[in-house]
């Protein structure tokens, strides 16, 4: 990720060196690497870390995905079945590898010097990232008219009304030994703590009655009442993933446009295609994180 | 069960109130098991700095002697001790904690209602009331909900903390033996911070003895009165006392006095001509419909019966200069009695205190 | 003038060095304000750093000061007849104001962002970070974020205390403050909040990025720009401490990142994931929440860690005890770090099961800290010790962090966490390990290098004097709350039941000395940057590589890849009282340098 850049002074360049005598260097060479070899492991190094990073944010996104679909599973088939076009995605997925494949060729590409074959190659990704987009926002769109948006512009958003006296568990009252004016009856059970799920996360309410599904397509009425309320927050969670996936297309499309244009320029040849690299690795990225959004969105059968 | 080893008794007090739970037991024993090897650990390390410090300051002239740079030996004892000393301090902790969380199955429940910013307590039979009594030597459980945001429920005398998550029941069991003192009850204190009023969220515990106990549920269940005390009642009992003054102070909800009858503006929408009994409903189920100018959407949602709401009314219409009550006689169309503010004394002698002082607002 | 006998191998020396010192250094090579702002010389960029952090530093410090003058008396709104609504709320937005600022803008950048900058380049024996012009953006990123956040925050405060003095109009446009506490809970944080929350998740999201960064530069530089001859063993452990930070660094502040993202969504779009009213669970933003703030106060005391080792041995004129358990311990701190976070939770409901597992890693967490402090004291053993400003910090350092970390045990354990979860005690806890243990190691680390960074020497007597202030109000301010909060006294309380009263007026007391004792440290600073003595090279005696350099370090650091040795092989040097520093020892001819090694500097 670092390029020449020289406000030291020529002095401190014409010193610089590794110890060898060795004065010569590249313009690419940043002043406080020994050698270009250095300067390219580090640039891979903070890349793959930065990339890691990457990770662990989305990492949360996909927890809180599947906390969502284990407290709801039945939800989470409905609304993919009837609301997510297999299609469309499985076309997104086809396009988006495609422009990885276009890229690690650009970067090979670029590796070998054929400069041409660079540009060819980074304008099909582009053109792949620009399909991937319209993809989506025919999807988008597809939602917004179908009443499917995010938050409370959703058909399915229902803004609860708050706990009631009504809505608490029974009294729970357990005959004594004792001649006790507040001894009542009730049923033992319901005092045992409920038993929560993993970790703790499931709410303790008197168990509500599970959806029973024989078939594959639920339908809306087939869920059971507690699930229905809870149909907005998959949309909640698809436009959030997929958002923010798409925010990274977006960003990698503008890191596309400026390798071609430094491209363009003739940066880049066997001796220096850093950038070129770099920005591969994160397409692929982009690319990886889709390849899991995919099959945990759209196939859920 | 557990007597804590604390080695004397007057010291116990520095640290933690007197006990008051059962469940209070082994935390006592375990906090002193821990503070004691704090406290070794503490004076072994203060003493090898000032012992190594002194002995081996630089004094000019004087050699320095060879000194290892490692010892295994030494890593491995000193990771191992300390190894064993958190595993059993877990291992108790663990224990005690079990003990807290599974309640025995006749415990008494309590339902308790938080919201922003106050606790209500509902009773088995239904009653409710601010203020929690419970029965001496029986074991009770409360059952934890709150209307709008986190709060916390915490008796440090009983040793006793939990979250009350709004979504969920959180439970929490304990057992008190000894009644208190009369007028001197246990302080509950909401722990998780829930905005403005979190500091002045409070409420009391009174553990009565049987008798008392009977007394008090059969007073709180049975309380009586014409619809405009029985609206006071449920002023104090739900809370609104802690947002509403009934003497003009401006409090974080607008005064009920002079409510009745007069204009009302509000931040959106056209103002409300006179106040009347539709308006008051809507604001009692529907707060966030109609906010009343300078002040903020904070007042979470009150689910009331609608005969309590009349009650309220019927309330909120003796606060207010220009309300003449009709002259029927019928009692359920109106107050029917003279209007009086604030008759709190002599309908809830309850022996709780309210966590707000109440008639002076 | 010292006799001392040491027994390691000493690297052959560099003595030309002191004879005559650069015709300029880092800080007078480029003049003006841009060549500041654009500058991608590390040590620059740390110079900049000190001054933001700082700054943050005296805000935070002062509202904490408000803080506690308001909890002075148990019932200040009633006292003075101030209105108590407005009060409640300008409390909140102070104390959230304080923990905000101090948390992400104080102590998670300082010693890493300050010293780390400035130091670690040299301290390895390169010319620079990995990736300077990274490092340019990080510095900006924080200011921008920084200074955002805090101009929200602020709003807040000035607002509620114009309020409260009549007037009540007073508005920073966009600055609505922030009243959840710096931990930000839903639901509150989400539905009932009416403060600023969506630009101040913003600006601490942005803020975040700055961490990242800098986590991403220093461990690329850690892994490709160590020079030859120093391995992984032979690095100072400060730079182990940095390096285990920054694997926290880039591992947790993404999920910080994405939980702010959440917490504006839901707040914006009503998505649903905290708020039980509409389907989501309130526990689980505590999850996301923690997952990155525990990990977060292993990057506030792992480089704290770093700077200790490095006092402690070069005050002691003795080699480090136990290097290879302290290195490894940081890595096992770092790692075990993040699978602890469930026990800031062990009351919000979740199943005895789960929190008997976190209960336990917290526990496992405590052997290596303990294991550090042992080998801190043995290292004192047979030394010849100096208490110096810089070593008096480092002791003050060791035992307050005892008490830190014992007093983590009562946390640990799960049924004595019931009563004192969200009381003082923790208020206590956390600072006596965050400002006890973090904030003496970082004045330590600060007078250390403040010769080498500024090349003037302080005054010796005011530092010790305002250590030893700062030592006692610090613990007059924060161990009677322990006290406060085994009685029961809960957090974030503005008013209070009476009988609390006299704890509070302790910590008060105890908070104005140590502010007293701070302000003596920045007199002693600013006086010694305008009228110091010029510093030598190496006042301390130190062997580690920045200590071969001129004071104030070139603005290329090292013209030519210096000779590596190990880090603590004190006895190469010897004080010479004429330079008032030390110099290379000459009474021992050189040994061979081994085939291939550099040679070291001649100026």
């Amino acid at each position: 990720m670092s390029t020449a850049s020289d406000t030291h002074g020529a002095a401190a360049v014409a010193e610089h060196g590794d110890g060898h005598g060795h004065v010569h260097h590249s313009p690419h060479l940043a002043h406080h690497f020994d050698s270009p070899e250095q300067q390219f492991m580090s640039a891979k190094l903070g890349m793959w870390v930065f990339l890691g990073t990457e990770v662990l944010m989305f990492g949360g996104l996909f927890c809180a995905y599947s906390v969502y679909r284990r407290a709801h599973p039945q939800v989470f088939e409905f609304a993919a079945h009837d609301y997510l076009s297999t299609k469309l995605g499985a076309l997104n997925t086809i396009i988006l590898i495609t422009s990885s494949l276009t890229m690690a060729w650009g970067v090979r590409c670029a590796q070998l010097t054929q400069l041409k074959g660079l540009k060819i190659c980074l304008v099909l990704t582009l053109m792949g990232a620009a399909g991937f987009l319209v993809v989506k926002t025919i999807e988008y769109t597809n939602k917004w008219h179908e009443h499917v948006w995010v938050g409370p512009s959703n058909r399915y958003y229902v803004a609860r009304p708050p706990i009631t006296y009504a809505s608490l568990p029974p009294r729970t009252i357990l005959p004594d030994n004792s001649a006790d004016a507040n001894a009542g009856t009730a049923d033992a059970a319901q005092i045992r703590p409920v038993a929560s799920g993993a970790g703790g996360l499931n709410s303790n309410y008197a168990n509500p009655p599970e959806t029973v599904f024989k078939e594959k397509d639920l339908t809306y009425d087939q869920l059971a009442p507690a699930d229905q309320k809870n149909v907005a927050t998959f949309f909640s969670i698809y436009f959030l993933m997929t958002g923010l996936h798409g925010i990274h297309v977006v960003v990698g499309m503008g890191l596309i446009t400026w390798i071609l244009i430094r491209a363009n320029k003739g940066e880049f040849s066997s001796e220096f295609f850093t950038p070129v690299d770099l920005v591969g690795l994160y397409w692929h990225l982009v690319d990886l994180i889709w390849i899991f959004l995919f099959p945990l969105l759209y196939l859920i059968k | 069960m557990f007597m804590h080893p604390s080695i004397l008794p007057i010291l116990a007090d520095i640290w933690m109130p007197r006990a008051a739970s059962t469940v209070a037991g082994p935390i006592d024993w375990l906090f002193y098991f821990i503070l004691y090897i704090c406290i070794f650990f503490f004076f072994l390390i203060l003493g090898l700095l000032v012992a190594f410090s002194w002995m081996y300051r630089y004094q000019p002239g004087k050699t320095q002697g060879p000194a290892p740079k490692h010892s295994t030996a030494l890593e491995l004892t000193w990771t191992f001790i300390p190894t064993v000393i958190v595993i059993v301090i877990f291992y108790y902790g663990f224990k005690g904690y079990l003990d807290l969380a599974v309640p025995p199955p006749n415990a008494y429940p309590v339902i308790v209602l938080a919201q922003t910013w106050g606790y209500q307590f509902q009773y088995p039979d239904g009653a409710i009331d601010d203020v929690l009594h419970i029965p001496a030597g029986r074991p009770v459980e409360l059952i934890l909900n709150s209307k709008d945001v986190i709060h916390g429920f915490y008796v440090p005398e009983f040793r006793l903390k939990k979250d009350i998550v709004p979504g969920r029941f959180n439970r929490l069991w304990f057992q008190a033996n000894e009644p208190t003192e009369p007028d001197k009850p246990y302080d509950v204190y909401c722990t998780q911070y829930c905005g403005q009023g979190h500091s002045t969220m409070r409420s009391t515990v009174t553990v009565d003895s049987r008798i008392d106990f009977d007394k008090y549920i059969y007073k709180i269940s049975h309380f009586v009165g014409p619809p405009p005390a029985q609206g006071r009642h449920i002023y104090e009992k739900h809370q609104c006392i802690g947002c509403h003054s009934v003497d003009g102070t401006r409090m974080t909800g607008p005064t009920w006095k002079n409510m009745w009858g007069n204009p009302v503006d509000f931040e959106s929408g056209p103002r409300l001509a006179a106040v009347d009994a539709a308006y008051i409903r809507e604001s009692i189920l529907q707060p966030g419909a109609k906010i009343v100018k300078t002040f903020s959407n904070v007042m979470p949602p009150q689910s009331l019966k609608d005969e309590e709401i009349n009650e309220v009314i019927a309330y909120i219409q003796t606060l207010s200069d220009n309300y003449k009550p009709p002259a029927t006689t019928q009692p359920t169309s109106g107050p029917a009695t003279a209007p009086t503010t604030a008759p709190s004394a002599p309908l809830t002698a309850s022996a709780g205190s309210a966590p707000a002082s109440d008639s002076t607002k | 003038m010292s006799s001392t006998a040491e027994l390691e191998h000493a690297s052959p020396p560099a003595a030309a060095i002191y004879l005559t010192p650069p015709e300029d250094n880092y800080l007078t090579h480029d003049k003006g304000v841009m060549s500041w702002i654009f500058t991608l010389d590390h040590k620059r960029i740390g110079i900049l750093y000190m001054g933001t952090v700082l700054s943050f530093f005296l805000v935070g410090g002062i509202f904490a000061l408000s803080l506690r003058t308001e909890l002075l008396w148990y019932n200040t709104p009633d006292k003075f007849h101030l209105d108590k609504e407005l009060t409640l709320n300008l409390y909140n937005n102070m104390f959230t104001l304080h923990g905000a600022i101090m948390v992400f803008l104080f102590i998670i950048p300082a010693i890493p962002a300050i010293m780390g900058n400035l130091i670690l380049p040299i301290m390895l024996g390169a010319k620079d970070v990995a990736f300077p012009r990274l490092n340019l953006m990080s510095l900006w990123i924080y200011w921008i974020g920084g200074t955002f956040f805090l101009y929200v925050l602020l709003g807040g405060v000035l607002h509620y205390g114009f309020a409260m003095f009549g007037h009540p109009n007073v508005n920073l446009p966009g600055g609505m403050g922030l009243d959840t506490g710096w931990t930000f809970y839903a639901p509150y944080s989400t539905t009932k909040s009416l403060a600023g929350v969506v630009p101040a998740t913003l600006g601490a999201f942005v803020v975040g990025f700055s961490s990242i960064l800098t986590g991403v530069n220093f461990i690329t530089t850690l892994h490709i720009l160590r020079p030859k001859g120093m391995t992984w063993f032979r690095m100072p452990l400060f730079l182990w401490g940095l390096y285990a930070t920054s694997i926290i660094q880039i591992l947790a502040t993404p999920v910080l990142a994405i939980t702010l993202l959440l917490v504006v969504a839901e707040r914006t779009m009503h998505v649903g994931i905290f708020d039980p009213a509409i389907g989501g669970d309130p526990v689980l933003f505590q999850h996301f929440f923690w997952f990155y703030s525990h990990p977060a106060v292993y990057i506030m005391i792992l480089p704290a860690m770093g700077v200790i080792s490095e006092l402690i041995t070069v005050f002691s004129r003795k080699h480090i005890f136990g290097y290879n358990f302290i290195a490894f311990s940081s890595i096992a701190i770092a790692l075990l770090g993040f699978l602890v976070w469930g026990h800031h939770m062990f009351v919000s409901g979740q199943s005895p099961m789960t929190d008997s597992i976190f209960s336990f890693i917290t526990f496992s967490v405590a052997i290596p800290s303990a294991v550090k402090v042992f080998n801190w004291t043995a290292t004192l053993y047979r030394g010849s010790i100096r208490f110096k400003t810089p070593m008096l910090y480092a002791l003050g350092f060791i035992l307050l962090f005892t008490v830190g970390g014992l007093t983590g045990l009562f946390l640990g354990a799960l049924s004595t966490d019931v009563p004192l979860h969200d009381t003082y005690f923790v208020v206590a806890h956390f600072h006596y390990v965050m400002m006890g243990s973090m904030l003496f190691a970082f004045l330590g680390g600060m007078y250390y290098w403040f010769p080498k960074i500024f090349g003037k020497m302080y005054h010796e007597q005011t530092g010790q004097v305002a250590a030893l202030v700062v030592f006692l109000g610090f613990n007059l301010a924060f161990f009677p709350q322990f006290i406060a909060g085994t009685q029961g006294m809960p957090r974030r309380w503005a008013t209070y039941p009476e009988q609390y009263q006299i704890y509070h007026r302790f910590s008060t007391a105890g908070a104005y000395l140590m502010g007293l004792g701070l302000f003596i440290v920045a007199g002693n600073w600013i006086h010694a940057l305008k009228r110091g003595n010029k510093a030598p090279p190496n006042p301390w005696g130190g062997n580690t590589l920045e200590w071969h350099c001129t004071s104030p370090p070139p603005y290329y650091n090292f013209k030519k890849t210096p000779a590596v040795d190990d880090p603590y092989a004190l006895g190469a040097w010897e004080y010479v009282s004429e330079e008032q520093g030390w110099v290379p020892r000459h009474s021992e001819p050189p040994p061979l340098a081994p085939p291939g090694q550099n040679v070291a500097i001649t100026h």
